[in-house]
């Protein structure tokens, strides 16, 4: 996860996605994922309407279906998880290629899987189809603090400085002839992330003694851009709305 | 290994949600209050820093390894309010743009590693550097315990909400208790150590930088005047 791959992540295309406002967007993510969440697992048939209109929202937005699905490797370690939970879970058995499966847990297991991987398609959308910029504006919008945005601009402006500061540093290890094996490598390492924060620190010192002779006061100025259309809302709740409406009808049926 | 989407219900995730905003609203304000104009750019490289750090791998056995995560090293960096703004913010990232953690589980996240690791795990900071005797050296000591412990804390955080709101039934809850904090307990014995070794290297040279050693080195200097060992004011690089 190289801090490089803030900017990677973005594929640019002309789309209707990647022209709708940030903040409708992640509206849009949050609201969906919640209805997705509260879907009752045993609805099986709602989730493949989910993922039918995430797959429409992928070909809206013209990324490939091979992007998203090799994107969908963070989701490994919940695989992994969920897969045990079969194994682990009590209650009614079931046997299944000589395996005695408990019941709940085979249901555990899907539950997880499929709304975790909803959840994660969704990201993967939002992420290829908004500039990081144009994220933390719409967080903005959005009324999360300025100064949390302000904090995670900073972040996200320096994670490149310090992802290289470490590769210079991985650079110089292996260059005195240092390999990382095993628990003796620690020390090394742990010097390596003390000087990290240190040059980390101090760079923040002398990026706030900049500012300040540039008249920074504490706050950022406001960058005024025109408020959402409804038809931007529209466009960006209907994936949560249509699956609201797929989640009522699951509860009803 | 953060939550992912649909492993905690709707309800649970939406109110720790609620609890996660408020903490970290009032991170916010004592760690603006603290550092004025200089929270934005000094917490966003501290951010950028623990983020960094979750990148460098430390090899275990057998082609295994593991990272840092680093809620208590920031906070007895930083301090800690502004450490835990910094995981919050850290977290919010990883979940929004990386798809490392459900945003709906987003709220769970920042309670555990933010709120309860970082936090929490201050909290022990402070009571066991009480405990030690009041030197220099016992810094690190206390941050390796108190980093050593807020990681099975977080994970009872996780068994708590599970406990509460989790989607799988028949799962015996102390046998969920017992897994999730036996190999937390693990990853703690590699983050003390971690943690101890890089407090250790920054508390040598530069020790103003150390949050969690101010009182003790303002004891010290004034001990030790005249001449002060640390310098009152840390020297900003012109």
């Amino acid at each position: 996860m190289g801090a490089g791959h803030a900017h990677a992540l973005y594929v640019p295309r002309e789309s209707l996605l990647h022209r709708l406002p940030a903040q409708c967007k992640i509206a849009a993510v949050v609201l969906f994922g919640l209805v997705v969440v509260s879907t009752p697992a045993r609805s099986f048939w709602a989730f493949g309407a989910y993922a039918l209109l995430l797959l429409g929202v992928v070909l809206t937005a013209r990324l490939s279906p091979r992007l998203v699905l090799r994107r969908m490797v963070v989701e490994v370690p919940f695989v992994v998880f969920a897969l045990l939970l079969p194994l682990v879970a009590r209650g009614d058995r079931v046997d299944v290629l000589g395996l005695s499966l408990s019941q709940s847990g085979l249901l555990g297991a899907w539950n997880l899987l499929a709304k975790a991987t909803l959840g994660v398609i969704a990201s993967i959308v939002l992420a290829s189809t908004t500039t990081i910029r144009d994220l933390l504006h719409g967080l903005e919008r959005l009324r999360l603090p300025r100064q949390l945005v302000l904090i995670a601009s900073f972040m996200v402006r320096y994670a490149d400085v310090l992802a290289a500061e470490m590769a210079r540093m991985k650079v110089a290890r292996e260059s005195r002839g240092f390999t990382a094996t095993g628990l003796r490598a620690w020390p090394v390492l742990s010097a390596s992330l003390g000087a990290l924060f240190l040059r980390s620190y101090e760079r923040g010192e002398r990026v706030h003694l900049a500012m300040r002779s540039r008249g920074f006061n504490g706050t950022m100025p406001v960058l005024r851009r025109a408020a959402p259309t409804a038809g931007s809302w529209a466009a960006a709740l209907a994936l949560p709305a249509s699956a609201g409406l797929v989640a009522v009808t699951a509860v009803l049926a | 290994m953060h939550i992912p989407d649909g492993f905690i219900d709707a309800p649970t995730s939406v109110a720790f949600g609620v609890v996660a905003a408020a903490g970290i609203g009032y991170c916010l304000r004592r760690g603006s209050a603290e550092l004025d104009d200089r929270a934005a750019p000094l917490a966003g490289l501290t951010a950028a820093f623990v983020f960094a750090a979750q990148m460098l791998n430390f090899p275990v056995a057998a082609g295994t390894s593991g990272h840092l995560l680093g809620g208590v090293l920031a906070a007895v960096l930083v301090g800690p309010w502004i450490g835990a703004t910094c995981l919050a913010v850290v977290l919010l990232l990883q979940g929004l743009f990386f798809a490392d953690g459900g945003i709906t589980a987003l709220g769970l996240n920042v309670t555990n590693m933010s709120l309860l690791g970082a936090l929490g795990g201050y909290l022990i900071f402070r009571v066991v550097l009480r405990l030690l005797p009041q030197r220099r050296t016992s810094v690190p000591v206390a941050a390796a315990v108190a980093a050593g412990l807020s990681v099975p804390i977080a994970a009872a955080g996780f068994v708590l909400q599970f406990a509460i709101g989790g989607t799988v039934e028949d799962l015996s809850l102390r046998a969920v208790l017992a897994a999730m904090v036996g190999v937390h307990v693990l990853i703690g014995l590699g983050e003390a150590t971690i943690t101890f070794l890089t407090v250790g290297l920054v508390l040598r040279s530069r020790p103003d930088l150390v949050h969690g050693a101010r009182g003790l080195l303002r004891r010290e200097s004034a001990r030790s005047a005249p001449a002060p060992v640390v310098p009152a004011v840390p020297a900003a690089r012109p």
